[in-house]
This record gives structure tokens, sequence and C-alpha cells, in this order.
């Protein structure tokens, strides 16, 4: 219970709605268990051939009592499952929160799935325990106490001989439980293995194909499937027996009830009312009994779901705003500096992990306020690091960067993304409008700034012969969109940034020569007097720029205007002629 | 402004996503499902024989309460007390006994007959050709061989069964209350009606919330995915903040969503249990005055209480077993639609055996588009005679892939005719074709299985040796003799990581192992270390050896080795010729050779 503890915080928020519950649980159960206590009085008076008159009494009494307990048990519902469906919404919150602040490097090593699951399924498992656990525990507690003391009123003898098999059944249903758990995980196991080679078998279904083996694939599906299949028994074997064992030893309990309370009535000790009671409240222990076992395993389900969030909840993101930018990482305006564009590296080292090579290797390079750098290289040559590490998306263990001579740690994240507008290599769009999407930087909407974005980076009039223009919606991940429209979409969403450094990474791989001219010369204008940073692999992008790097294995191998590289006969050279001969080949016809 | 531009957002709910739930009972489909129980017709039969045991075995017991209070207990008769508590154990423990041998029992007819229908629908999916798989994702057909077939496993062992044994209970305990008093039997189930009404008052009102439920959350899921997968641009443009706001609004739709739910249920529990009640409060009230006047036992009211409790639950877990159902209906329509699903390239009805194949290949104007009127190949003609090796080279999208695809039979031309050693190949058995040909692709594909395993990919008529033979041949027999567990290790386990070279010589000694008439390698582009580089080199040579060769070549090593280079260029055929000639003729190959191959020298 180390990690459910830290839910107190979450309970106390709801205090007054969980204190209500607690009341109204007990008042609910207080009626429920007088109600067979009626019925015996009632069955006495039978036996004892008394007037009709007082049956109706009782009948109503006990219809009275029900109505009672059913408007408790309805408040009781409203108060505990409903903060259980709160702090589940609470606790969601703090969690996405919390996956917010986390850099790069977290997501690098936390996939998708695994942190939808915690999002999910382990969230729903504290919640289980919140809501149903905690009443039924109440629940549970109170009827015991209740029907107990009411059965010794009865007879104290009997009671005994009937509470005897109780610890029994609960007992018996953890270890079932546990046991059901057990092979359970075990079936999910064998689940995600049949999921895996079914996965597998269609994304290689070419290979399948080619050498004919279908029928070997078949095979050893076969062999999982019946490795599953048999998982699943040997659960159904603990499974099947889970009922019948219950509902054995709970009947037999009814079954001593009747003979020990039976021969009591023969002697004279009971009255048949009385047995029917015990009865009765038997028949009303039963499913508190039986989820004592089931909440058992619940609360143990939880904590370890519990575990696992709270990994979360403990990591500390590796890069946050400083202390002094009087920002959080939410991102919280603090005093907002104008941020002027100079950028340099100075004998810059990185690499991702310490495990792995460096990707950048004794880079200097200084980028005055309002320069246009073009930067070259072949794919795994340190470009894109080289742009993630202006936004400090990841930070430089050895070497410095500075803005506008200031390190780039010294800003709050805040201050120093909001100055940036970037168009990342891979195109992320939201599944929004299209609109939403070119002003996502903004906080404030404009829509003549949106147009006037849209018709800079050239997809104002392809938004134009949508049906709904702007307002069209976007698929997930801008499906609806050609690749090239959906580039050019992002490079609006950089330019509504108003950013004071703009960087292009490849962002015009899927946008032919044509538009990207005519992109590049709406950019002028507005990136006068900003620091534009264009980095690709293709000449035409960044050949009119004030200067180009050439990148090489992480260093920088050449550096200087287009003419002067193309002189140089270098690396930059070599790719350029590439690229005219590819020209020239597309050409044909 | 700003809010403005949120709720356009809102607004545009996509109901495509939502879970469409049909009917619960379809007997088109359920007539299908039930064809896969057949083969267990006599378990099946045993199975409902042990309900009804169950069914008589539970409804008798307070049959024997009232034996035993109206007989033993008011006439003070300990002994017969005695005898009949032991009959009533004596049921109890039968009762348990043959309840778990029929849960058992139902479990385990479900679990066999979903074993045989995924075996069904995986090998069905096997038969399917290549155009199906471009145009259906990985996701969705590992949702039906998974996801889809579960839910009805639940069906199978709990919906039907279940159903089955309520329907046995409540005809018993009708049956023993009907013959101790009916006129106390309609009293006490008058509550029925009601009970049912509220059951399908709370059932559509709980099912309408609970798809409000899937919709929120199926929203919330993308919302988190669709964050996390795209968190670097919630990050460049510091949008963490409005990201969380967005997310907390729909988080609580969510939340708002689930609490109409419990409101349902909040109000259906204590409704059902007050029922109950009256139900009781009416043997006390009719029964008792009956009790009075003679007319009824002691006895029987108890009796009556505890069938009256028994009856009840039964009709409470309907609304459950009708979602079971419902859910049940829509993945088995899918799974079917599947099933349905014929494949697009049939073998010939009277297919013409291609014995000894030698390799012997011809195109006569073919041409073929993968998506209509847009063609990749234009009017192809080629002839390749046994033993010859052709490159075939050109820009991406030329069209040399095609020419693979078709040669595979995974897609068949629109127009002109394939042939090998003079058949038409839409003559040939798939599988005899394709067991003559050796397909390298540039996505090197490996299992996640041995070594030996994936050279073989679990074909038995390949024994070790040959494995082993191949690997040497290829020449990494040596790196795989070094690894932990030799040839056995698997390939994608954690510590093991196969370099891209590696993994690409894998795959030719796989095609080396199966020792086909005809190659097509599809070399890989990626750049691989020195070393690698000369065992790939090397291991061509072999692979060519002896068998016609048809290569997509990156390298220039590899196109100076073959007889013939064929040049594509937008789905046509431009130039054919050696090295030599084709550098003279100064067209797109010289050029193409300045791009591409000139520096491919290690």
């Amino acid at each position: 219970m180390i990690y459910l503890r830290r839910l107190l915080p979450y309970l106390k928020r709801y205090r007054k709605m969980l204190i209500i519950g607690f009341v109204v649980i007990t008042l609910s159960a207080v009626f429920t268990n007088l109600i067979p206590f009626v019925i015996s009085k009632a069955i006495d008076r039978i036996k004892d051939h008394t007037e009709g008159t007082s049956l109706l009494n009782y009948a109503l009494l006990t219809v009275g009592f029900a109505i009672i307990s059913g408007v408790f048990l309805y408040l009781t519902r409203q108060m505990i499952i409903v903060v259980s469906r709160e702090i589940e919404n609470d606790l969601r919150n703090d969690f996405f929160a919390h996956i917010l602040q986390q850099d790069q490097q977290y997501f690098h090593f936390h996939p998708t799935g695994d942190i939808m699951a915690l999002a999910t399924n382990d969230i729903s498992a504290v919640r289980n325990f919140l809501g149903p656990g905690i009443m039924y525990t109440a629940e549970t507690f109170i009827n015991f106490s209740m029907a107990i003391s009411l059965m010794f009123s009865f007879n104290a003898e009997l009671t005994l001989i009937a509470i005897v098999p109780i610890p029994l059944i609960s007992y018996v249903v953890y270890r079932i439980g546990k046991s059901i758990n057990y092979k359970f995980e075990k079936v999910q196991e064998q689940f995600s293995d049949l999921t895996t080679k079914v996965q597998e078998n269609l994304s290689g279904i070419k290979v399948v194909k080619a050498y004919v083996r279908e029928s070997s694939e078949t095979d050893g599906f076969k062999k999982m499937s019946a490795e599953y299949m048999k998982k699943n028994l040997e659960l159904a074997k603990v499974q099947s027996f889970s009922y019948p064992i219950m509902f054995l030893l709970t009947g037999f309990s009814i079954i001593v009830v009747l003979y020990a309370g039976g021969n009591k009535i023969i002697d004279g000790e009971l009255t048949i009312g009385e047995l029917t009671a015990f009865i009765i409240y038997l028949g009303l222990l039963t499913w508190p009994i039986i989820s004592l076992g089931w909440i058992i395993n619940l609360t143990q389900r939880a904590e370890a779901s519990m575990k696992r969030l709270c990994e979360v909840f403990d990591s500390k993101p590796g890069i946050e705003s400083p202390l002094e930018a009087g920002e959080n990482t939410n991102g919280k305006p603090g005093e907002l500096r104008k941020i002027k564009g100079e950028i340099e590296f100075r004998n810059v080292n990185f690499r991702y992990h310490h495990n792995f090579p460096y990707v950048l290797k004794n880079v200097n390079v200084k980028i005055k306020a309002g320069e246009t750098i073009g930067i070259i290289g072949h794919t795994g040559s340190g470009k894109t690091t080289f742009a993630n590490l202006i936004s400090r998306l990841f930070d430089i263990e050895d070497g410095e960067l500075l803005i506008d001579g200031r390190n780039v740690k010294s800003y709050g994240l805040n201050e120093l993304r909001t100055s940036i507008g970037a168009v990342p290599q891979e195109t992320f769009l939201f599944s929004d409008t299209i609109e939403n999407n070119i002003a996502y930087a903004e906080n404030i909407f404009d829509k003549e700034k949106i147009i006037s974005a849209a018709k800079i980076s050239q997809i104002y009039k392809d938004v134009d012969n949508f049906p709904k223009r702007f307002d069209t919606m976007l698929g997930e991940r801008g499906i609806n969109l050609s690749g090239g429209q959906k580039q050019r979409t992002s490079i609006a969403r950089a330019i509504t940034a108003d950013p004071e450094i703009l960087i292009l990474d490849d962002a015009f791989s899927a946008v032919d020569t044509y538009t990207e001219e005519e992109i590049l010369k709406g950019l002028k204008d507005v990136m006068r007097g900003r620091t534009t940073i264009l980095i690709s692999h293709r000449i035409s992008t960044l050949k009119n720029a004030d200067r180009i790097i050439v990148l090489k294995e992480g260093t920088v191998a050449e550096e200087g205007t287009h003419e002067e590289l193309v002189q140089k006969e270098g690396i930059y050279a070599d790719i350029y002629l590439k690229q005219l001969l590819e020209d020239e080949l597309k050409e044909l016809e | 402004m700003a809010e403005e531009k949120k709720k356009n957002t809102v607004e545009h709910e996509d109901n495509e996503q939502e879970e469409v739930l049909g009917k619960a009972y379809d007997a088109r489909l359920m007539k299908r499902l039930i064809r896969y129980l057949k083969p267990y017709t006599k378990w099946v039969i045993i199975a409902i024989i042990l309900t009804i045991g169950v069914a008589m075995l539970s409804t008798i017991r307070p049959y024997l309460t009232k034996i035993a209070i109206d007989n033993y207990i008011v006439n003070k008769d300990s002994a017969g007390l005695t005898k009949i508590i032991l009959i009533l154990l004596a049921t109890l423990i039968f009762q348990g006994l043959l309840q778990y041998t029929m849960t058992y029992l139902t479990q385990w007819i479900g679990q066999k007959t979903i074993y045989d229908l995924r075996m069904e629908l995986f090998e069905h999916i096997q038969k399917l050709s290549m155009s199906f798989f471009d145009k259906n994702p990985v996701g969705r057909l590992v949702t039906r061989l998974t996801n889809d077939i579960e839910v009805l496993n639940e069906m199978f062992s709990s919906g039907i069964v279940m159903v089955f044994a309520d329907v046995f209970i409540i005809g018993g305990i009708l049956f023993f209350m009907f013959s101790l008093s009916w006129q106390l039997t309609l009293i006490a189930l008058s509550v029925v009606f009601p009970l049912i009404y509220a059951t399908v008052i709370f059932r559509r009102k709980v099912r309408t919330a609970f798809r409000d439920v899937r919709f929120y959350l199926a929203k919330m899921n993308s919302f988190l995915q669709e964050h996390i997968s795209g968190i670097l641009v919630v990050k460049i443009f510091s949008k963490e903040k409005r990201t969380l706001e967005d997310f907390k609004k729909i988080n609580y739709d969510h939340t708002k969503a689930n609490k109409k739910s419990v409101f349902y249920y909040s109000i259906f529990f204590p409704v059902v249990e007050l029922i109950g009640a009256v139900s009781g409060a009416l043997i006390i009230w009719y029964g008792g005055g009956e009790a009075i006047k003679g007319a009824l036992t002691i006895g029987i009211l108890i009796s009556f209480i505890q069938y009256s409790e028994m009856f009840f639950r039964p009709i409470r877990d309907l609304s459950e077993k009708y979602n079971i159902m419902q859910t049940a209906m829509a993945s088995s329509e899918r799974i079917f639609k599947l099933l349905d699903r014929q494949a697009v390239i049939k073998d010939s009805e009277k297919p013409i055996p291609l014995n000894n194949c030698k390799g012997n290949i011809e195109f006569k104007n073919v041409s073929f588009a993968y998506i209509k009127q847009d063609y990749v190949l234009k009017d192809i003609s080629f002839n390749i005679k046994q033993g010859e090796k052709v490159a075939f080279v050109g820009a991406t999208g030329a069209g040399k892939s095609s020419i693979m695809n078709l040669l595979c039979r995974f897609y068949d031309a629109q127009a002109g005719e394939i042939t090998v050693d003079g058949i038409n190949i839409k003559d040939i058995k798939q599988s005899e074709l394709r067991k003559n040909i050796g397909l390298v692709v540039q996505d090197i594909f490996l299992f996640s299985d041995s070594i030996s395993n994936n050279i073989s990919l679990n074909n038995n008529s390949i024994p070790e040796s040959r494995i082993k033979e191949a690997a040497l041949v290829i020449g990494i027999d040596h790196f795989i003799s070094k690894l932990p567990l030799g040839y056995g290790q698997n390939v994608k386990e954690r510590g093991v990581t196969l370099s891209q070279g590696e993994r690409q010589l894998i795959t030719f000694a796989r095609a080396l192992a199966y020792d086909p008439k005809i190659l097509i390698l599809d070399e890989a582009t990626s750049s691989v270390d020195t070393h690698s580089e000369i065992l790939i080199q090397n291991a061509i040579d072999k692979l060519m050896d002896g068998r016609t060769s048809i290569i997509i070549a990156h390298r220039l090593s590899t196109i100076q080795k073959c007889d013939k280079i064929i040049v594509m260029h937008k789905g046509e055929i431009r130039e054919t010729g050696t090295h030599q000639q084709l550098l003279e003729l100064g067209g797109i190959y010289s050029r193409l050779y300045q791009l591409q191959y000139k520096d491919s020298f290690v």
C-alpha cells in the first residue's frame, strides 16, 4: 500500500463527499439488515396464527425499509463512485501534465504505446480500487457487523456455527483470485506473443509468399494458437472451480444452520422465524464474503498500477527552465526578453546517449542575427541534431551554445521556443482544422495573419479549392493532405509563429522546385531582419543563402557561399553536379 | 476570438470512429457461427445435459428446505431432519461437481471452436493476393485475428451457455413454485413485469451512456496518442500549457459521460432491490394470510422467499448478456466478411506443370498499373535466356520493382503475357512458379526466430547441413558460429544486434538454400561497412552462379558481372546493352552511371 498511499491528497480533495458516502452507506446497510428481522417476526406471527391485519403492517414495513435503504444506496453510489471518477479525472490530468514536461530523451525510451497503457489501463485499475474497492469494503464491513449482531440477538451459538466457514470462504476466494490473476497474466503474455506473430507474418507476407512458406507459417501459428488455447484452458480450470466452490461453501453453511437451527427449534430454543432470518442473512452475506477476496485482488492490482504511475510522477525532466527565468515548464510566461537571433556553437560535441557515438564533433559556428544560413550534408551528418540543439530539445554536455551571447540554458523554455519557428523534418499536423493547424503557435487568433502565411507558403490556393476552405478538418497526422500540402501547411504554421529564428529542416522535400522557389521568394520579405536556418540535401533550397555550411559525419567540412563552394570542388560541388544530372534525367521524356 | 477558435474544433466530431453496434441476434450470422460447433456436437449435448442437471439440483434445494421445515422441524422429528440434511448435502456436492464439469466443458468447447475459427481465418489470409495487403493495413488484420476472435470466445464460453443455463433455472423454479402453490406463485412473481420493464429501460439508457463513454474514451485516447507522437511539435512551439488545457476538457467530457452511467446504475440497483422486497412483502402478506388459514405451510413460505430471490438474478444479468451478444455479432460480421474475401490471383483450373524449370523468361507487351489507368509499366517486352544475368537500372519509380512483382505473380498484368520456359505464368500453379524463383527484396525482412530458421524459413526439406552450407558459401558461417547460440541464435533477441550487412547476408543465404532456377535480387541501397561490402559482392557472385538472374542493381560491381543491362525510364525500356555499349551511347545510362554507380566502389 506504499504507492496507493499517494492517493491520499486526492481523496482529501473530496473529503466531504466521501464522509457523506460513508454515512449513507451505513444507513443503507442498517435498513437492509432490518428487513430479515421484520420477516422473522412476521413468520413467527404466522406460525402463532395471529390476525392477518398485522401481516399487512409487516409487509408494508418491509417495503418501507427497502425504499429507505434504496434511497441511501442511490446516494452511496452518487457519492463514492462519483468521487472515484473525479479522482480518475484528476489523476489523468496530473499524469498528462507530467508527461508533457518530459524531454525528448524520455520519449525516445518510452514508446507511445507504453505511455498510453499507463494513461488508460493503469489509471483504470486505480479507479477500480477507489470506486468499487472502497465502496464494497465499507459495505462488507458494515453488513457484517450489522448482520452478525442481529443474528447474535437471536441465538449466539447458531451465529457462531454460521460464521465459522466465512473466513474460509474469503481465504478460498483470495487464493483462487490470485491463481486466476497469475494464469490470466500467462494468457495475456501468450496473447501478445500471438499478436506479435500475426503482425510479423503480415509484415513479411511478401517473403512468405515468395518462398511459398504459407503452410509452415500456418503450422507455426497453429502451434502458438494451440499454446494459447492450452493457457486459456488452464485458466478455465481454475475459473470454473471458483463459482462452484463458493457456492458449495455458502450452501454448506446454510445447510449447517438449517440442521443446527432445526434441532434447536425442536428443542424449543429457536423460532422458525428466527431460523428464516438466519437463512436470509446468510444469503445477504454471501456477496460481501465473496467480494472480500475480490477486493484484495483489486487492491493488489491497483498497487502494482500505482507503482508504475509513480515512476512517471517521480521522473524529473532532464531539460527544465532555469529557476531565475521565472517560468515553469508548462510555459507560464515570465518577463519576455526580446531575442535578437544571434546563434553561436562553441566547441560543441554531442551524442544522444553515452553508449552512442558522437553526432556532432567539435562544431564551431557563428550565425549573425538576421543572417540566412544553409546547412547541407548526407543523411546522418548531424543536420537535424544541429537544429534540435538550438530549440534546446537536447542539452549539450560538452561545449557551449549561445543565443545573443547568453548560454541557451539560461533562457526560460517558453521564452526560447516562442522565439523560434521551426518546420521539423517529419511533418506533423494535428487532426484539427487547417486554420487551427496554421495558427497553432498563436495565442491570439488573427485571420489575416493566417491568410498571409498561407499565401507565402503557397498553400492558400489549395485551401481555397477545398469545399470547407480553412475549416477543412485534417485526419490524423493530416492524412487527407498530400505530402507537399502537409509540408506547406507546416511552413505556414512556422511563419505564423512570427519567430526571431526560423528553422526549416528539410521542409521542401515533398515540394516541387518551382513551388519551392515561390515560397523562398515570399519568405525573403518575412525574414528580413530575422535569422533563418535552411537545412536541406537539395542545393536549390539553399543556394541563395548568405552562407552555406556543409556537414560531414558531425563536423563542419566546408563553409562559404554557393559560388565559393562550387569552385572548391569538394563535397558541395559533388552534390551540386549530381543534382544537375538528376534534374536532367527527370526532364527526359 | 481565441475561444471561438477552440469551439470550432469541438463541433467537428466525426462519428465514423464510433463503434456501430447492431442487433444482438442475427439469424444468418448465428447459423454460420453454430456451424463451427458441429465437430463438437457430442460435447455440446453433454454440456446441455449437465446444464439441465445443475438447474434441477439448484432449484430442488429450497423445496427440500420446505420438507425439512414442514415434515421434520415442525413435527419435531430429529432423525428425519438429519436424513433430509444429508440429502441436501448430497445435492449440494453433486451440483458442485456437475457445475464444475459443465463450466469447464463449455470453456473447452468455446476454446476449441475459437481455435478452429482463428486457424481458418489465418490460413485464409495467407492465401489472399498482394493487392489485398496493399489495401489493408496490418493493424486492421491483426485486430481481426486477435480481438475480434476474442470477443467471439466470450460469446461461446459464457454468453450462449449461460443463457441456456438461465432458461433452465427459471424453468426449474417455475416448476417447483407452481407445484407448491400456483396462486402464491402468480402473486410473488407479479413483480417480474416491473422488473423486466426496469431492466429494459435501464439497458437502453446505459447503452447510450456507454456509447458516449466509448466515444469520449476514443477521443481522449486519440488525443493522447496524437500529442504524444507529435510531442516534438508541442515542444518546439512551447504549447504544453494549452495542450494540457485541451486535454483537461476532453478528459472531463469522458468523466461526465462516466458519471452519467454511474447515475443509471445508482438508480437501477436500488430499484431491483426494492422490487425484490415487494415480492417478499407480497409473500408474507398473501402467503402469510393463507398460512394462517391453513392453506399453506410455513415451509412453503420460506421456500418461496428463496425461490423469488433465485428467480430475479438471471433477469438482472440480462443486460450484460445482451451486450456480449451484440459485440459478438458485430465481430463475427467483420470476420465473416474477411473470410468471404476471395483471392484476386487464382491458380488456373488446369495448371500446366513446370517440370525441370530451365529459367527462360519472356515479357511480351506487358502493361501494368497498381491503380487503374496509372500505368507503371508500358508495353514492356524483353527476353531472358536460361542462365543469363540481366541488370535492371533506372531512377526510382522507373518500374523496376514492378517487373519483379509481376514475374513472381504477386500481381497480374493488365495487358500482355509473361512466360517462363514458354508457359504463361497464369497457367502455372503459383506455388510451383515461386518455388523456382529465389526472391531477395530490398527491405530486408527477418523473422524473430533463430538464424537457421530464418535461412530455411522452417522448411523441413532443407536439412541443417544445407543451411550451414549456404551460410558457408555466402561467407557468414564464421560470423554465425561466433554467436553465443550459433545457428540457434534468435535474430531479434536483446544484446544481439546484427548489422545491416549481416542481415542482408542472411537473406542471401536464404535464397541460396532454396537453390532456385531463377534469382531475383533487389539490391539494398543502404551503405554497409567495407568488410560486409566485400562479403556481399562475393555472395552475389555465388548467388547468380548458374541461375537466370534478374538484378535490380545499385552497385557497379554487380552491373559489370551481368550479361545485359536493361535501362528503364518512366515505365518503359529505353536502352539495352552491355555496360560499355551503353556508356558509349551517352544516353540515360551514362547519366545514371555518373549519378549512382561511379562512386560505389569501396
